[in-house]
């Protein structure tokens, strides 16, 4: 790869993600105003992992790199993942 | 690599590996605030309900779409650097920083309006709040404080990155310093992603 042909992401395809972001945010603010319960909340937090990984994956360029990015990548999310989990489990089950 | 007379030693996966590494530091940083803001959440439901009343939607979107489109202008940079478009390079990179200081311009009428109203952590009215609204607020200064401070940094990395592309120390061939830089900035709007609808819309 770093020898090789560098991969060069359009202008294009970078405006079709931020169009989508775009959209995606919409979708989180047309959400929450609708209803305000624990549901919002869930889609609110979904909507906002799925951003994460379009800015992960085509901004930050994390799909055309080499693997060992995402592993990388990939084990600090799921290392944060754990934290919260373990986190809640000793906050509500104490 | 070709090894020639004028060679220079450099290694770009390195340089993206590190500046990867600083990002994972960076994500654990803001996951623990996260962290401490989901269990405080959690306990004083109610507070966090009446205190995040008081944060203004309109702003908190407005700021989003402004680090979402320069997440893109910085990205598109690196692109047109590839394709050796220098003028188009520094323009998206003029347009980023542009970005960055309507975000800070923002920042700075959002917070004003907060301290104008004493809600700022310390003042005379937060402190006859409740524990959890005042929670809220410290959290809330604390964690957009500090995404703000990361903008700064953002800005000044920037601009150092548009003289050097400017004074061609960054060329089609050799644009690491470039891509660590956007890398940089995409992490803040990343932290963003998920403090906008934390803070503003979940309420």
């Amino acid at each position: 790869m770093q020898h090789g042909e560098v991969h060069i992401t359009s202008y294009r395809a970078h405006g079709v993600i931020l169009v989508l972001l775009l959209f995606l945010t919409a979708i989180t603010i047309t959400i929450t105003w609708v209803d305000a319960g624990s549901f919002s909340v869930g889609v609110a937090m979904l909507v906002a992992c799925v951003k994460a990984t379009l800015v992960l994956f085509y901004f930050m360029h994390l799909k055309f790199d080499a693997l060992v990015f995402k592993v990388f990548a990939g084990m600090v999310f799921f290392l944060l993942a754990v934290v919260f989990v373990v986190t809640f489990f000793d906050y509500l089950f104490r | 690599m070709e090894h020639t007379a004028n060679h220079e030693h450099r290694d770009d996966k390195g340089s993206k590996m590190g500046m990867w590494i600083f990002i994972f530091t960076e994500l654990l940083l803001f996951g623990g605030l996260f962290l401490v803001y989901a269990v405080s959440r959690a306990k004083f439901f109610e507070d966090f309900h009446i205190a995040a009343h008081q944060l203004n939607v309109f702003v908190g979107a407005v700021n989003t779409i402004v680090l979402l489109v320069s997440s893109m202008t910085i990205a598109m940079s690196i692109t047109a650097i590839q394709k050796n478009q220098k003028r188009v390079a520094l323009m998206l990179l003029g347009i980023t920083l542009t970005l960055a200081f309507v975000f800070m311009v923002n920042k700075y009428f959002e917070w004003g309006g907060k301290i104008h109203h004493q809600l700022y952590p310390g003042s005379d009215i937060v402190l006859t709040l409740k524990h959890g609204q005042v929670l809220f607020f410290g959290l809330y200064f604390f964690m957009t404080g500090l995404h703000a401070f990361h903008i700064i940094v953002g800005m000044a990395l920037i601009g150092y990155v548009f003289f050097q592309i400017k004074n061609d120390k960054i060329k089609p061939d050799n644009f690491q310093l470039l891509e660590n830089a956007g890398l940089y900035w995409h992490l803040v709007d990343l932290i963003w992603i998920f403090l906008f609808p934390l803070l503003y819309l979940i309420t």
